[in-house]
């Protein structure tokens, strides 16, 4: 019986046994970012303790940076003093920081990989929930809370329990205007929010296999709103390829040494799995969040659910968000009127989702009521869409072009919705009040869909859009 | 290990640690004084609807259990929820299910996460809704959550109850215990070394 990738990152990674029963794992890649570790630093600090391995330990800045001035000191008191504190904790540590000034500096989860620093067959932990995003390389990776962040700076190792593996196979191939963000989101509601709750995700079969990087990382980025805390896919042909040549990659004969071992943790084919699950990714349609949690979402052409549609311990939680978000059951999600359009994020601001909105938008307006925003998710990405002139796209269109950051995703900077706003965003969670007002209302869909969306004023079926600009 | 105390329900599926603190408060160097924010949007919507969240209730001060429904604290890696709950004054929580971020959060913080059969819950609440005063214990060691004539058995998993039992719920002293270990498990990373060929 053969193993799976997690077994095997796990048991490569494993210190010891503690004696709770826990494994004391070693992790080998610690991203930082600004909001959650200045407390661990401090705690560090107040313990005397210096970070036991900085060269594993890398640092960068992106959820509280403005993303149209980005001049220092920020105009925003609080959000200049947490920059502040983390350039000096990684001063004085000695942690590598990819700060402002740095055009390596971008959403951590984009930068990573972006940079190489993400490689099959480690460990990666990071104080954020969307580190599950790196698995896209065979990493087991996962978010960690502030205490367990202290805990890797000073021991780069975590108390770990155990984790069950549920193999997701795709199956068939993805209409065209269908994207990993669709696959993802229809899995989550397939399989509910809390479904991965204690399993890890392994992503695979002839659509997963098809996907380029920046679809796997949507793909896996989003496990944690299924309840998964790692989802991974087997690093193959199209991983090592990505990885050739990235700054932080092995290079020349190092590298096809590497190559070969990263093929060797991919999970063995007699692998067991504690589940399996098959999804029929040709019936994939784009899907869109009518609710108020990720897994309360409808294909474009389906109508909104209401309480009657579902299970009895779900009628209140259904009543409750379509309350919230304003929705009747039973109309259909389409022309569901937006105010904003935000393209971006650690689950859709790579280049490739840029390139897909500019192919919605090019050449069209947006509707006059929305206002868009399009913010990449690192200064990399920025600069490979603007080689291409994708900003001008963007800004003929009417839509807004702005510098590197999480921005809207979450708003603890100044881009936020404004009271009751509908914002059709390429984000990766609607929970009340998310965007930054406590009433705002979020639709989660794909960044072409967005773009549709922002084009029509109405969530749109971009496939109408795409065959029209096909045809054109 | 025991925890007692006045409790106060929460009810709701899938409560994500957005709702529990919002972002905007995560806009601070420090955890300090994340207790007076915690619930802050949900209870100025239930207050602007003329309605009152538990955690406006006096009754409910300082209540040590906290019970909620399914899939707690799911969403963002936060610390700064269980934090501000454990500011708050909660030392443990009861509930149908928790998300795993959350449950490591909390248990890093010795706040105990116990499960309870959905039928307990909606027994345990609809008791400390009738009755503010009604004493509720989480025992660890007997796996057991009671009041007001209510027995419930609660899971945990075992290794974090181990911890609780052993009072290691803070891994930081076990995790640095043995530092030339972690040295050699990572040496023994081909990433780590450099995937220097085998025979060099
Ligand atoms: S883009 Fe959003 S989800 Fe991703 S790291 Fe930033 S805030 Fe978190």
């Amino acid at each position: 019986m053969g193993s799976t990738l997690l077994g095997k990152v796990w048991d490569l990674h494993t210190v010891r046994r503690l004696p709770t029963g826990q494994t004391q794992l070693l992790v080998g890649l610690h991203l930082v970012h600004e909001v959650t570790s200045p407390q661990a630093f401090d705690m560090l600090r107040l313990r005397g303790q210096a970070v036991a391995l900085p060269d594993r330990t890398f640092a960068t800045v992106d959820h509280i940076v403005p993303t149209d001035g980005q001049a220092r000191p920020f105009a925003d008191g609080m959000a200049e003093q947490m920059m502040a504190a983390l350039e000096r904790n990684c001063r004085e540590f000695g942690v590598p920081l990819f700060g402002l000034e740095s055009d390596d500096q971008g959403i951590v989860h984009v930068i990573g990989p972006e940079l190489g620093l993400t490689q099959p067959g480690m460990t990666i932990a990071c104080g954020d929930s969307h580190t599950s995003t790196h698995g896209a390389f065979g990493a087991v990776a996962f978010g960690i809370g502030t205490s367990q962040v202290r805990d890797v700076l000073a021991s780069q190792c975590l108390a770990m329990d155990p984790l069950k593996v549920r193999r997701i196979m795709v199956s068939g191939a993805l209409e065209p205007g269908v994207y990993a963000k669709d696959v993802i989101l229809a899995i989550i509601r397939t399989l509910g929010v809390q479904g991965g709750v204690g399993f890890a995700y392994e992503y695979a079969g002839p659509v997963v296999d098809r996907m380029t990087m920046d679809e796997r990382m949507t793909l896996c980025n989003m496990s944690i709103e299924g309840g998964a805390r790692v989802g991974y896919v087997n690093p193959d042909g199209t991983t090592v390829a990505y990885l050739k040549g990235r700054r932080f990659a092995p290079a020349g004969d190092a590298f096809d040494r590497a190559a070969a071992w990263w093929r060797s943790i991919a999970s063995d084919p007699d692998a067991a799995y504690d589940d399996e699950v098959l999804v029929d990714g040709g019936g994939l349609r784009p899907m869109v969040t009518w609710g108020t949690n990720p897994g309360q979402s409808a294909a474009v052409d389906e109508r909104v659910p209401g309480p009657a549609d579902v299970a009895e311990p779900e009628r209140a939680a259904v009543a409750d968000a379509l309350a919230y978000m304003g929705l009747e059951a039973g109309r259909h999600i389409e022309g569901t009127r937006v105010d904003v359009a935000f393209i971006g994020s650690c689950t859709n601001g790579r280049l490739s989702d840029l390139q897909e909105a500019a192919r919605v938008v090019r050449g069209r307006r947006v509707a006059s009521h929305v206002r868009g925003l399009v913010v990449p998710g690192s200064k990399r990405v920025r600069d490979a869409a603007e080689r291409e002139g994708l900003h001008e796209v963007f800004r003929e269109a009417g839509l807004e072009w702005r510098q590197a950051g999480c921005s809207m995703c979450l708003a603890m900077n100044p881009d936020r919705l404004q009271g009751r706003e509908v914002c059709a965003s390429s984000s990766n969670r609607n929970f009340k009040g998310r965007q930054g007002s406590p009433t705002g209302r979020t639709l989660l869909m794909s960044p072409a869909m967005v773009a549709a969306a922002a084009v029509a004023g109405e969530v749109t079926d971009v496939r109408r859009l795409l065959r029209h600009t096909e045809g054109s | 290990m025991t925890i007692t105390g006045r409790a106060v329900a929460l009810r709701g599926e899938d409560v994500d640690t957005d709702r529990i603190m919002p972002a905007r408060f995560l806009r601070a160097v420090s955890f300090d004084g994340l207790e007076a924010h915690v619930f802050e949007d949900d209870r100025r919507a239930e207050a602007a609807a003329g309605a009152r969240h538990p955690f406006d209730d006096p009754a409910r001060a300082g209540a040590a259990v906290l019970l909620v429904n399914r899939n707690f604290g799911c969403g963002s890696s936060r610390e700064h929820a269980p934090q501000a709950l454990a500011r708050w004054g909660v030392r443990a929580i009861v509930g149908e299910s928790f998300a795993e971020i959350f449950f490591s959060n909390a248990t890093a913080l010795g706040v105990p996460c116990v499960s309870v059969r959905p039928d307990a819950v909606r027994d345990l609440m609809a008791l400390v809704e009738r009755d503010a005063a009604a004493i509720v214990s989480v025992d660890l060691e007997g796996l057991t959550v009671r009041g007001g004539g209510i027995d419930a058995v609660c899971t945990m998993p075992a290794a974090a109850r181990g911890a609780f039992l052993a009072g290691t719920w803070d891994a930081t002293a076990l995790l640095t215990a043995d530092f030339d270990a972690v040295r050699a498990a990572a040496a023994r990373l081909p990433y780590v070394s450099g995937f220097r060929p085998a025979r060099a």
